[in-house]
């Protein structure tokens, strides 16, 4: 492969905190050099960037795909083609599919579809029990092998105490950690909205924020009992976070991420019965909202995910209660998130640092830095340039994005997967 | 009508403005008026389709609309759950294609999810009502029982209106809510803290979990259906305990004025949330009234958004 120069572009490092203009070469994959003043080596192609900024390719923590067992909804293809738009090199693809992928050799299929698409690498998490049907563990060492970076049972929660304590307690042998969803399911079950003044005046059956905290809030006592790890995916509400802030204060192994609709979206998205905006766990009250940017800004989330889910037209064209929840996050995942950058809440580099460096440290991944040496997954993008979601318009089969008639400022103009441009260009 | 009604359906009291809900109760009051009289105006809806499209068993509210678009000349079909395809898989907006392709004017729908009348909306080419959506809202039984009370009490402002029972899944209760707020009366709830929805004050009522304290100096006692899921649900532990506190007795309705009047939108469960004693009496229970409002009111209704097609036309 030529090697390749981006020139002229704003380099940002958030692991070293580098910000400055300069190039990157890329050579055999890899990057080979950055710095200001960098010149194109003979035969090598020269991309200019006009200033742009190029970043680390992101890391999503947290993905569903529609293959296996839903290619109506979205195939791997498609979403590989979502991620590269979306600035997206490394996908954590959770296990809640169909079949569940809590079997050593369905770890390995979902690797080699990734690397199949050359644009994107798929990390399977594993089951955290079999069939993610929250009874029994999942054999962690055998998946692990296998290539499972950590194990879950996607969106559904370990509802059961004891299961959830022998989860953590395993996966601890194995330097591993489960993800929970943090969502207590007697109190969730039947639930479609967040308890509160809107989904009464909406007649929708409600889940109470509290679902969230009472989980959390038993899952850390548990990481206390086992020393195990524990990692709870889009936390969405204040309660949560101030109880996770205070378990890393006491140094528990307790991490947690979140998802650009819990901090760009609060309940009202869901007025008039709009079911793009029907996730799972569902929007909050605005102080929600306001308390996950808040926790974001002091770094007690650890990671900004995608928590994409691909949903059809059927599955989203019913009543409210009867709408599948879940949202496609994949193209927005940027650009959302930069909405918080040009809000003053984050800085650029808080924000990169959050969908890249501090997600692949969690999952111990070479990726995620401007590094010489360190794959060239990479992100161009110019923060300021407008765009709007419209749903039937986004890359990708999945269109249900609750974000959909959203503009924003910040848009991808080019990803590179180990060296090779996959978008853009 | 001073003012025409401003919308292409009727999906919800919420968000209707004060001035078009005493315009549909003036003339609905019109149409109570020729109903006795015995008179019909069969030339106003003449031409017109009307579907009843109920996806919940319902035979007050569906039978009052058939009568409705009947006296109005509108040519009126009922569909059942029971009898068409939607019981063989087809999804609400196959329904709405098809109810298109039948060129219906007027939808009247019951469906047992919060918004399924909102989302056919969105589809049909038809003018929507919506006769009760999940625990959403019920607009038609809200406008009949307003009428009713305005019948007997000459007015809504300045009111005491206690609606009691099982509030959280009420759609009527939401309705009527809405519309009596929106009316300046003074609207309180009244049951167990399991059947009160999560910030029903922000709703603009008074929340009461006493029968006596909530029904106290009430002009108007508003009874609701309890159904025997809630208790399979556990939210009251049997039907006993819920009436021995929140049933409607003689001795609790004395803590309302003297003549205050009891309401039931039906279908009752005598001695779970009301005592027959008290249903049955003729000076108390306005509940026979409530149901000839109810053919009035569907009347205004069906007349108002057919005016409306009309302009769309």
């Amino acid at each position: 492969m030529r090697d390749t120069l981006i020139a002229n572009a704003r380099l940002l490092d958030p692991a070293t905190g580098l910000d400055a203009p300069g190039a990157l070469l890329i050579r055999d994959g890899a990057i080979a050099d950055l710095g200001p003043g960098l010149a194109a080596p003979e035969g090598a192609e020269t991309v200019d960037a006009a200033g742009a900024c190029l970043a680390p390719g992101l890391v999503d923590l947290r993905a569903a795909l529609g293959e296996p067992g839903a290619e109506h909804r979205e195939t791997i293809a498609s979403a590989a083609q979502a991620a590269a738009a979306g600035g997206i090199t490394t996908l954590c693809v959770l296990p809640d599919s169909d079949p569940p992928i809590d079997d050593p050799a369905l770890v390995q299929f979902v690797i080699r579809r990734g690397e199949a698409t050359g644009s994107v690498a798929l990390l399977p998490y594993g089951a955290a029990t079999r069939g993610c049907a929250g009874a029994e563990i999942a054999e962690f060492g055998l998946l692990r092998e296998a290539g499972a970076i950590a194990f879950t049972d996607g969106a559904r929660a370990i509802g059961n105490a004891r299961t959830m304590r022998l989860a953590l307690s395993y996966a601890r042998g194995f330097g591993t950690f489960v993800v929970q969803h943090p969502e207590e399911p007697s109190l969730a079950a039947g639930g479609a909205a967040t308890e509160g003044e809107l989904a009464t005046r909406l007649g929708l059956p409600g889940i109470p924020a509290e679902a969230e905290a009472i989980l959390v809030e038993r899952d850390i006592a548990l990481a206390r009992l086992t020393g195990g790890h524990v990692h709870f995916a889009h936390v969405s509400t204040a309660a949560a976070l101030a109880r996770i802030r205070a378990a890393k204060a006491e140094g528990l192994a307790v991490t947690c991420d979140t998802a650009p609709p819990y901090f760009d979206l609060n309940e009202t998205a869901i007025g008039d019965f709009r079911t793009y905006a029907k996730l799972s766990p569902p929007l909050r009250a605005e102080s929600d909202r306001q308390a996950v940017v808040a926790a974001l800004a002091d770094g007690t989330i650890d990671a900004i995910a995608s928590d994409h889910q691909p949903r059809d037209a059927d599955d989203k064209r019913l009543p409210f209660a009867q709408a599948a929840a879940g949202g496609a996050g994949l193209a927005t995942l940027l650009a959302v998130t930069l909405a918080r950058v040009h809000a003053g809440d984050l800085t650029l580099l808080q924000a990169l640092d959050l969908l890249t460096a501090r997600p692949a440290r969690l999952l111990g991944l070479p990726a995620g830095r401007l590094a010489k040496g360190a794959p060239a997954d990479l992100v161009l993008f110019h923060p300021d340039r407008a765009w709007k979601v419209e749903a039937g318009r986004l890359p990708g089969k999945a269109q249900n994005s609750p974000f959909d008639g959203r503009a924003l400022e910040g848009r991808v103009l080019g990803t590179w997967k180990a060296g090779r441009r996959v978008f853009g260009g | 009508m001073s003012l025409p009604y401003p919308h292409r359906h009727l999906l919800a009291i919420e968000g209707l403005e004060p001035p078009y809900i005493a315009g549909l109760l003036d003339l609905a009051e019109s149409y109570a008026l020729l109903n006795r009289s015995g008179k019909t105006q069969r030339d106003l809806l003449r031409g017109r389709t009307l579907i009843n499209l109920f996806f919940e068993d319902s035979t007050r509210t569906r039978t009052s609309f058939e009568l409705a678009g009947k006296r109005l000349g509108a040519d009126v079909i009922n569909m059942s759950v029971a009898t068409s395809s939607v019981s063989k898989g087809e999804t609400l907006l196959d329904t709405a294609a098809t109810l298109n392709a039948m060129n219906c004017d007027l939808l009247v729908v019951r469906h047992g999810q919060s918004g399924a009348p909102a989302l056919l909306a969105q589809k049909v080419s038809a003018a929507v009502i919506n006769a009760g959506d999940g625990t959403h809202e019920h607009p038609t039984q809200a406008l009949l029982d307003a009428l009713t009370i305005r019948r007997r009490k000459g007015r809504l402002e300045g009111l005491t209106v206690a609606i009691c029972g099982d509030i959280l899944h009420s759609r009527v209760a939401r309705s009527n809510i809405h519309l009596l707020t929106a009316m300046n009366a003074r609207v309180r709830v009244v049951g167990p803290p399991t059947l009160i929805p999560a910030e029903a004050a922000r709703l603009g009522v008074e929340v009461f979990h006493d029968m006596r304290s909530g029904l106290r100096d009430a002009d108007v006692v508003m009874m609701l259906r309890l159904q025997r899921e809630r208790m399979a649900a556990g939210l009251v532990p049997s039907s006993r305990e819920f009436f021995r506190f929140w049933g409607l007795d003689a001795e609790k309705l004395a803590a309302a004025k003297p003549d205050a009047i009891v309401m039931h939108p039906g279908p009752m469960n005598r001695g779970v949330e009301i005592d027959s004693a008290i249903a049955d009496d003729p000076a108390r229970s306005v509940i026979g009234e409530q149901v000839e409002m109810g053919v009035a009111v569907r009347m205004a209704v069906l007349d108002v958004l057919s005016r409306q097609l009309l302009r769309n036309a």
